[in-house]
């Protein structure tokens, strides 16, 4: 039975109207950050800490994507508090990257009093305008009476179809104003369709089509794991023995040892599914967008391929790569259907040419990364290591660079939402604040961050966040004295013309003294195993900065504007 | 191949709607010929039309994405053969000019024009008809100096018999109560 809070009918203030429809929703945690025109929200929450547990962060920035790390952990919408004009600008970033990565939020902005709207109050920014293109959508509140059916329909645009973000700005008079609570969960919106209707007959044709295919891979995207469909995707796979490849949101919806998996898509992803791209006679996309990170030059993609792209957003179908047989609809209900349709079949052959290429970059590549010969340590090692530490079942969230590629390629998966990456912006900070959100999701899995040097310092004052709420965090930073990923593209398509990505770094392990992190210093293999052994079975928190080789770099890779299957190996 | 659209879109009447729709075509970089708003045959829903010279392939895209707006009810989009629209045009030539020969009256009831209003100053003109037609009687006006014109975005209505947003909106409700 569901207990609905204070919905007797007694006259209670907007900003308590928000704290209780947040618990009415289920929150529990909620990262934020105060300021004037939100502190009547956070007078109301101060009598809720019970039911409410908000963690400061240091930094809005921090706030927003801490809330997305703990919505990709948990599936879950993330709740993130700031204040106008500066908190809602800083919040800007976040917002943007949890929409293009489809994670469902819920940010609620203070805005100056009504009676001063579109007079440039202080603190007053256009919030509701600057988050229009970046939000789901996104709402004014200047009523107290407005708060709980918009904070329902908050909550139901951003958890239903595909998720995203959703912005509450509300004014400071509405969080003053005092109306008889009530509160109704929302599960319709006339104007918005979050399940598209599917058409049986593109099933049929799906499935024949799969059932003639000679060459077929599926390609595993986030609506897997956003439509909870694991489970519906391996039946679908194994009865057809499909092998199947994975974008990096993608990414632990399936374990990593299944034998049908042959890599990871893309421009850093494996040598095999991305130069089979142009050999398969099938593509079956499962939940995602055919981003051009994965595609590499459209007029030379999956030529000899007919597609089929199963998807909730109609959107994303035609959008890039053109769909012979669309399938719309939640992945894990149009999966089962597929699923009953095809026969089973055996790809054996097809998957050995896979092996081929899979034993050709391991040797050429993964060997070298993981067993290196040179002196200096390489990040692949580094990954391979704590991955294995973590007996392959951590949840693994990263920044944005070369170590975010390495991990991606490094890390083992045993369960379904163990990656948190900010993978269609690509926001470097991402990593230090999300690993906060992802532990506070999942307190009782190991969070693993790999974070780089320049990164790491964008968001690194949140440090003082796990300190404050003392969160156990495992911070794995590569520090190679670069911004890596920057330099590797100067080194090959700029002449090595290294211009502004060398780091002049702070002593990290004095900064994390200064935060109470308890942290060590790898700059030697000896010392990397030690390391790591205290970062698995420290209780609290921990950080070790290895030093690794400076101008390592990531292969294979497709150059920019490259077709998929010129991927190189060096 | 480039051609003409217009974009019927029924939505919520919230602020910043407009904003919302526009941006849809800024971001896929496709210009607005023209764009008019007001409330549709349905209480509570308002209808934007816009007028767009584009790719068919690019208007599809634009439509998914306008669709895919919370607040947005539907669009359709039509080609010029499926809508039968008109656009209202003024233009506000010196009285004198009309005094001084006959050729302006004979424009005006040649091209199904009226007069709106008659000062000692000015004239002002009205006509309805497509884009072309208020055009034409824009040049043909010219010569007797037109110190003002304008010209209004598109009003459409569809050929179909079917009414196509209220049998779209009758499927949700039925998909609503098997829901419930
Ligand atoms: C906010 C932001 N600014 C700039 C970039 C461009 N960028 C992408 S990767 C990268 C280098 C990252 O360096 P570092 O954090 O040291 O990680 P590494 O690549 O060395 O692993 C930069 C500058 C970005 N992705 N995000």
């Amino acid at each position: 039975m569901e207990t609905t809070e204070g919905t007797k009918k007694k006259k209670i203030t907007g900003s308590e109207a928000v704290i209780l429809s947040l618990i009415n929703e289920g929150v529990d945690v909620l990262f934020g950050y105060p300021g004037g025109a939100i502190m009547p929200v956070y007078d109301a929450m101060h009598d809720y800490y019970d039911k409410l547990n908000h963690i400061l962060t240091r930094h809005e920035q921090g706030a927003l994507h801490a809330a997305q790390g703990y919505a990709r952990v948990t599936g879950k919408v993330g709740v993130s508090i700031v204040t106008s004009g500066p908190g809602a600008t800083n919040a800007v970033t976040g917002i943007a990257d949890a929409m293009i990565d489809s994670t469902p939020l819920v940010v609620i902005s203070g805005q100056v009093a009504s009676s001063l709207l579109g007079t440039d109050a202080f603190q007053e920014t256009d919030v509701v305008g600057i988050t229009q293109p970046i939000t789901k959508w996104n709402y004014q509140i200047k009523n107290a009476a407005d708060i709980p059916e918009a904070i329902a329909k908050a909550f139901y645009i951003a958890k239903s179809g595909r998720p995203g973000p959703v912005l509450l700005d509300i004014t400071k008079d509405a969080q003053f104003g005092e109306f008889e609570y009530e509160y109704k969960k929302i599960d319709f919106i006339r104007s918005y369709r979050p399940l598209p209707k599917t058409d049986y007959s593109q099933i049929d044709e799906a499935a024949r089509l799969i059932n003639l295919a000679k060459k077929p891979m599926a390609l595993i995207g986030q609506g897997v794991i956003l439509g909870g469909a694991e489970k519906e995707a391996l039946e679908f796979l194994e009865k057809a023995d499909i092998p199947f490849a994975y974008t990096l949101l993608g990414l632990s919806a399936i374990p990593t040892e299944h034998r049908l998996n042959i890599g990871m898509l893309g421009m850093h992803g494996h040598y095999a599914p991305n130069v089979k791209t142009n050999d398969a006679d099938l593509i079956i996309a499962i939940g995602m967008r055919f981003d051009d990170r994965v595609t590499g030059n459209l007029d030379k993609y999956a030529k000899k391929a007919k597609v089929i792209h199963l998807d909730i957003d109609p959107a994303e179908v035609n959008k890039n790569v053109y769909a012979d047989v669309p399938v719309l609809g939640n992945v894990k209900d149009t999966l089962p259907l597929l699923t009953e349709k095809i026969s089973p079949n055996n790809h054996e052959e097809w998957l050995q040419e896979f092996r081929a290429l899979i034993n050709v970059e391991t040797q050429k590549i993964i060997n070298k990364q993981i067993n290196p010969a040179e002196e200096g340590i390489l990040m692949g090692e580094v990954i391979h290591k704590v991955s294995e530490a973590f007996g392959n079942d951590a949840i693994m969230v990263t920044d944005v660079g070369q170590h975010q590629m390495m991990a991606a390629r490094y890390f083992k998966f045993k369960q379904s939402r163990s990656v948190v990456t900010s993978g269609g912006l690509g926001t470097m900070g991402f990593g230090l604040p999300a690993a906060i959100g992802a532990k506070m999701g999942k307190p009782d899995r190991p969070v693993v961050l790999f974070a780089g040097d320049g990164g790491f310092q964008m968001t690194i004052q949140e440090l003082g966040t796990i300190f404050q709420s003392n969160i156990p965090v495992k911070v794995v930073l590569l520090n190679n004295s670069f911004l890596g990923m920057v330099r590797q593209w100067q080194e090959l398509f700029f002449d090595k013309r290294y211009a502004m990505t060398e780091l002049v770094n702070p002593d990290f392990q004095t900064i994390c003294k200064g935060y109470h992190m308890p942290s060590e210093l790898v700059d030697s293999r000896e010392k990397l195993d030690a390391a790591i052994k205290n970062l698995v079975e420290q209780d609290g928190p921990y950080l070790i900065e290895v030093v690794v080789e400076k101008e390592g770099n990531v292969f294979p890779m497709v150059p920019a504007g490259a077709s998929v299957s010129d991927i190189r190996l060096e | 191949m480039k051609q003409e659209f217009t974009i019927s879109i029924y939505s919520e009447n919230h602020i910043g709607l407009l904003s919302q729709v526009s941006t849809v075509f800024t971001r896929r970089n496709v210009n607005i010929e023209s764009i008019t708003s007001s409330e549709s045959a349905i209480p509570g829903i308002h209808k934007i039309t816009i007028v767009a010279i584009t790719e068919k392939e690019l208007i599809d895209k634009v439509q998914t994405q306008l669709d895919k707006r919370i607040d947005v009810v539907k669009s359709f989009v039509f080609t010029e053969d499926e809508v039968i629209h008109q656009e209202i045009a003024l233009y506000k030539v010196p009285t004198e000019a009309i005094l001084e020969s006959n050729e302006v009256e004979r424009l005006i009831r040649k091209h199904n024009a009226r007069i709106l209003e008659i000062s000692k100053e000015y004239t002002v003109i009205e006509k309805t008809g497509h884009k072309s037609e208020t055009q034409e009687l824009f040049e043909k006006l010219s010569q007797f100096g037109v110190t003002q014109f304008t010209r209004s975005g598109r009003v459409a209505v569809t050929k179909l018999k079917k009414e196509l947003l209220s049998s779209y909106l009758d499927k949700l409700e039925n998909e609503k109560i098997i829901k419930d």
